[in-house]
């Protein structure tokens, strides 16, 4: 099953350490390398987008940056067994970002991507 | 919002964890029945401190250190044990004292690599190669194996079982592969895998549920040997053919379970993501022309068309040729000939398929009479169809042969 990762966060001041997108890499790479990261990358600050809605009808195009507080910033796809194992995968994350960044808060949101297993099995 | 739950974390660490860890123990005590009792050890041990004491910082890491502690003791215990033997005049001199200090580098890589050579060692009869396999460096339970295979858990329990006591009664080095036999090896350790996923693939509805996982363990093992061994064309050509095959997981079976052709699939449920990194790990095989590779090829030539007439059947034909010298088999043989009409020359594809022989094999004459018809031969395709009908033990299978027979009794008008 897979699972998508958003991480999100209001960045700190100060700039990452350049110990973090080291760690970061690496984890990555043992991601891989383990059959479970299959499609990541980082995500530009929201100013760079816009929000595309549709209210009462109307369609409407918004530029960035977005007014929430937290800008998302990567996106993960994992193949993991089960949520577990995603969630296991966000902590590592964000144990690095304890480690090494420690003014950095924010969350990993982890989406159940749908899958053959979310439909029942046919009668 | 709480903390994460102790076992539940536990869980997930142990699995992502447990092939690295038998791997390492593995080469630190030299047995891999031995290796994967350390380190059910280690996981009883945070079961009792995880609860109590709370998660460690570093999960993962606490594991391994651990599992390495209680190897150490082992081997230390033992060289005592034998140093007391020697002293006694009851043994050799205790000569080969374990290098306890290699226990403790962190590298990994070659440990998994030499563990899953040995999981796949030609001593073991092919089913117990997969099932060690899947237990050790798929980190399943003997239980979740046997419903995979749909085998009672015991036959699964006593393969295994029987597989590491053959492992150590031979005494199976935990090891690269010399020179020599490398390709012979890595051989086996792709057949191993591919015939893990071909066990998932051939699921059907109301299978249990672990069967069809066999094909995402596959493909785990598969990535993770070509992380492991990046210069071999061939694990590239393997990891490529399974995410290809992958990508129609959702198109190939029917609402009603019935399975859905190549060619009558709905493409736009083929897993775009699956196909790219299918075509980025085909790019990898350099144009070897190992099995594996060609089958790769033959399956990205049908990922890259959008639509089944975009489908460049000569070039599929001519791969399909390569594949038949490279590794002769009728089953080849029949999907050139297939290739060979769906690229215009229906003649030319009938009279390959008449030089096979493969008795007892439905598609034979499934494909024979599909050429047939297409010649305009309708009253020798239709004998065809009936005698597939009669040779092929799917029911669904053979109410479609039937059908075709059916339709080709019309009289054409």
């Amino acid at each position: 099953m897979r699972y998508l990762m958003l991480l999100k966060s209001t960045p700190p001041a100060s700039p990452p350490p350049p110990e973090l997108m080291g760690a970061i890499m690496k984890l990555g790479e043992e991601a891989t390398a383990a059959g479970a990261l299959l499609d990541t990358a980082g995500l530009m600050p929201s100013a760079n987008g816009a929000r595309v809605g549709l209210y009462g009808g109307q369609l409407s195009v918004t530029d960035g940056p977005f007014a929430e507080a937290k800008e998302t910033i990567s996106y993960a796809i994992y193949q993991v067994r089960d949520r577990e194992e995603a969630v296991e995968w966000a902590n590592r994350f964000l144990r690095l970002h304890r480690d090494l960044w420690p003014e950095w808060e924010g969350e990993a949101e982890v989406l159940k991507v749908m899958g053959p297993e979310d439909f029942a099995p046919p009668a | 919002m709480t903390g994460p739950d102790p076992r539940r974390t536990l869980a997930a660490v142990w699995r992502l964890e447990s092939a690295r860890i038998v791997a390492t123990l593995a080469r630190m005590v030299g047995d891999v029945g031995l290796a994967e009792e350390l380190a059910q050890d280690t996981m009883v041990i945070a079961l009792e401190k995880w609860p109590a004491e709370g998660i460690p910082y570093h999960p993962a890491s606490w594991l391994v250190a651990t599992a390495k502690h209680r190897a150490v003791d082992l081997l230390r215990r033992q060289s005592t044990y034998r140093q007391k033997l020697a002293e006694a005049g009851r043994a050799m001199p205790a000569s080969l004292d374990p290098d306890i200090a290699a226990g403790l580098d962190d590298y990994v890589g070659d440990d998994l690599l030499r563990l899953i050579f040995t999981t796949c060692h030609p001593v073991l009869p092919p089913e117990s190669r997969a099932a060690l396999t899947l237990r050790l460096l798929g980190g399943l339970s003997t239980d979740e194996i046997a419903r995979a295979y749909l085998v009672p858990e015991a036959t699964v329990g006593k393969r295994i079982t029987r597989a590491k006591r053959t492992l150590a009664e031979r005494r199976i080095p935990i090891e690269l592969p010399p020179p020599a036999e490398a390709s012979e090896r890595l051989g086996s350790v792709l057949e191993v895998i591919y015939l893990i996923f071909n066990e998932g693939y051939a699921a059907t509805a109301g299978d249990d549920w672990m069967r069809p996982t066999l094909c995402e363990e596959a493909l785990r093992l598969g990535r993770l040997l070509a992380g492991l061994a990046p210069a071999e064309p061939e694990v590239h050509g393997l990891v490529a053919l399974m995410e290809l095959q992958a990508s129609r997981t959702a198109a190939r079976t029917a609402a009603d379970g019935s399975p859905i052709l190549l060619q009558d699939q709905d493409r736009r449920r083929w897993d775009r993501l699956l196909i790219r990194r299918g075509l980025a790990a085909l790019a990898r095989t350099e144009g070897s022309f190992g099995p594996y590779a060609l089958q790769a090829a033959i399956a990205a030539g049908h990922a890259r068309a959008a639509r089944p007439e975009d489908t460049d059947w000569q070039h599929i034909a001519e791969l399909y040729g390569v594949l038949a010298h490279v590794s002769p088999s009728p089953v080849v043989e029949l999907n050139r000939a297939v290739a060979v009409a769906n690229a215009g020359r229906p003649a030319e594809a009938l009279a390959i398929v008449d030089a096979i022989d493969l008795p007892q094999y439905a598609l034979l004459p499934a494909v024979r009479g599909d050429l047939l018809a297409r010649l305009g031969r309708a009253d020798e395709a239709r004998p065809e169809f009936e005698r597939a009908a009669t040779m092929t033990r799917n029911t669904r299978e053979r109410q479609l042969f039937l059908a075709r027979a059916h339709a080709l009794s019309r009289p054409t008008s």
